[in-house]
């Protein structure tokens, strides 16, 4: 048997969880992310000791990750648009207390309580802040089953490294469907915390207050500064994409997570056609791969952009390509999965005909 | 080989089950596979569908518009998903649950009294299995032998002295198409 393994989602995340060493889990149920917190309550604790705690509500589990996260330990939550909506105090205050986490939006349709099936209608949220304040989180989107265990560690290991809440944003068929996966193998918790923590007062230090509280104005301008410089930093250092036949592409598809290959099988059925299309997927979403785009539209006669919801991840792409190139967008909401045929179709339409 | 399938039915005829198991079968021949249900109230009794798509490439999208074949439990599902049928394609249908039957010309259509010989082998339970014998009898994308391993897989040890029941249902579905 090869160590590859058919595996939702949704379960794929709690088992990458778990192999990640994550000290402790904090959540609330939720359609369509249940399994994560079913699959951690059977398997976590009797494996690795990690707490799981199904807490009284999202607004609960949030501040249980802030509290754990300022002891120095890799905690992570999930939750669905809804959820993830009641968690943005708690995300602004672990942004600006300078706390890594982890955050993964399975994200559903909306506004308000919307329906249960899958959209990508929280990219502004996820992208743009989310909470009050100028702060952001890192925002990985995964597109496979294999990218929802990968971007787990590469989740905590971004968040650790600058200290910054991250978010995966994936949507509710990626949390359902299965896939082959390969896990990485189990790494051990952590037994050694950062200097920043707060596990009591050192003998031979000052006490470490983690606060997101600063009256005088003059020193939340610094930290304000701070965030800044570290925002930068990231966007330097941090933007993943991937680009699929766009050396000689006259058109761009473009598109995040599941998005992003559907319109992948688009432009294959576009290719048959004879049309020269390239694919490009942004991997983070914040930080948002400007430069690319910016290229590609000096060479390419137009920039199609598909998402599960009414053009959000557009407004950057517009952003980038500083009106060098057409941009159209074709979405579609309320849990609609666009299908291959309806995006050339739609393409056909806006740029062909 | 790709092949790209639809299981679609009533939510509790196990149309997610079939897919799921071609789709651990793929895995112990380390194809590609990626398994799509429709989840939400289809899973509490409506109708349900899963998008199976089995390859030795890696599959771009699990998401598509067209298939390879159809397999269909109910009316809904041949209206439905008719006309999305490649052509070329195959629909392989419950013919002792469908009334109005596929009318294609263009795609080669397999009638199969699923359900009339669930009751013959005394368990309605194991249509699924009939069908996906069929399923596997049209397209031979994977070997018997994964199949059953998949069944171990996929069934908990506790439900395991029914892996004869549906080995004799599945090889009876192969033997429908055959005739």
């Amino acid at each position: 048997m090869s160590k590859k393994k058919l595996m939702k989602g949704n379960e794929a995340l709690a088992e990458a969880m778990i192999r990640a060493g994550c000290d402790a889990y904090f959540g609330y149920p939720i359609t369509p992310q249940s399994e994560v917190i079913e699959y951690l309550s059977r398997e976590a604790t009797n494996r690795t000791g990690m707490v799981v705690l199904q807490a009284e509500s999202e607004v609960a589990a949030i501040n249980m990750i802030y509290g754990s996260a300022a002891c120095g330990r890799r905690v992570m939550t999930t939750s669905s648009s809804p959820g993830i909506s009641l968690m943005q105090e708690g995300l602004s205050y672990i942004a600006a207390a300078e706390l890594p986490c982890l955050v993964a939006n399975i994200n559903r349709g909306g506004p308000g309580l919307g329906t249960i099936q899958p959209s990508q209608g929280d990219y502004f949220q996820a992208t743009k802040g989310g909470g009050h304040g100028d702060y952001h989180l890192i925002v990985l989107a995964p597109s496979s089953v294999q990218e929802m265990v990968d971007y787990v560690l590469l989740g905590f290991e971004l968040s650790e490294k600058y200290r910054c809440p991250t978010m995966l944003l994936t949507d509710g068929a990626i949390g359902q469907m299965m896939e082959k996966v390969e896990l990485f193998e189990q790494m051990p918790r952590k037994t050694e915390f950062p200097d920043w923590a707060t596990t009591g007062k050192p003998k031979d230090s000052d006490r470490r207050i983690i606060t997101s509280l600063f009256i005088q104005p003059e020193k939340m301008e610094q930290i304000n500064l701070g965030l800044q410089r570290k925002y930068r930093e990231i966007e330097k250092n941090e933007v993943r994409y991937q680009t699929i036949d766009t050396d000689d592409a006259d058109y761009i598809f473009t598109g995040f997570g599941l998005g992003a290959r559907i319109c992948t099988k688009a432009m294959e059925l576009g290719r048959a056609k004879g049309y020269k299309i390239g694919v490009i997927r942004p991997q983070t979403l914040y930080p948002f791969p400007y430069d690319l785009y910016f290229e590609h539209s000096k060479k390419v006669k137009g920039i199609f952009d598909v998402e599960m919801n009414a053009g959000q991840m557009v407004e950057d792409v517009r952003l980038a390509v500083l009106g060098n190139t057409r941009v159209e967008f074709y979405g579609r909401m309320g849990g609609i999965i666009p299908t291959p045929d309806e995006i050339l179709e739609n393409f056909e339409k806006m740029f062909l005909q | 080989m790709t092949q790209e399938a639809i299981f679609s039915g009533f939510g509790g005829q196990g149309v997610l089950t079939m897919g799921m198991l071609l789709g651990y079968a793929g895995i112990i021949e380390d194809k590609e596979v990626t398994w799509m249900p429709s989840y939400g109230p289809e899973m509490r009794g409506g109708t349900a569908n899963c998008i199976t798509i089995i390859s030795d490439t890696s599959i771009s999208s699990p998401i598509i518009s067209t298939f390879d074949t159809l397999m269909a439990l109910n009316q809904p599902s041949v209206d439905k998903f008719e006309e999305k049928v490649k052509k070329g394609g195959n629909i392989i249908y419950d013919s002792t649950n469908i009334i109005n039957v596929p009318t294609r010309k263009d795609i080669n259509i397999y009638a199969v009294p699923g359900s009339e010989t669930a009751v013959r082998l005394k368990n309605s339970k194991v249509l699924n299995m009939i069908m996906l014998g069929s399923f596997l009898k049209v397209n031979p994308i994977l070997k018997l032998e994964s199949i059953w391993k998949a069944l171990e897989q996929v069934l908990p040890e506790r439900y395991h002295h029914l892996i004869p029941l549906n080995q004799e249902a599945f090889n009876t579905g192969m033997e429908l198409i055959a005739k």
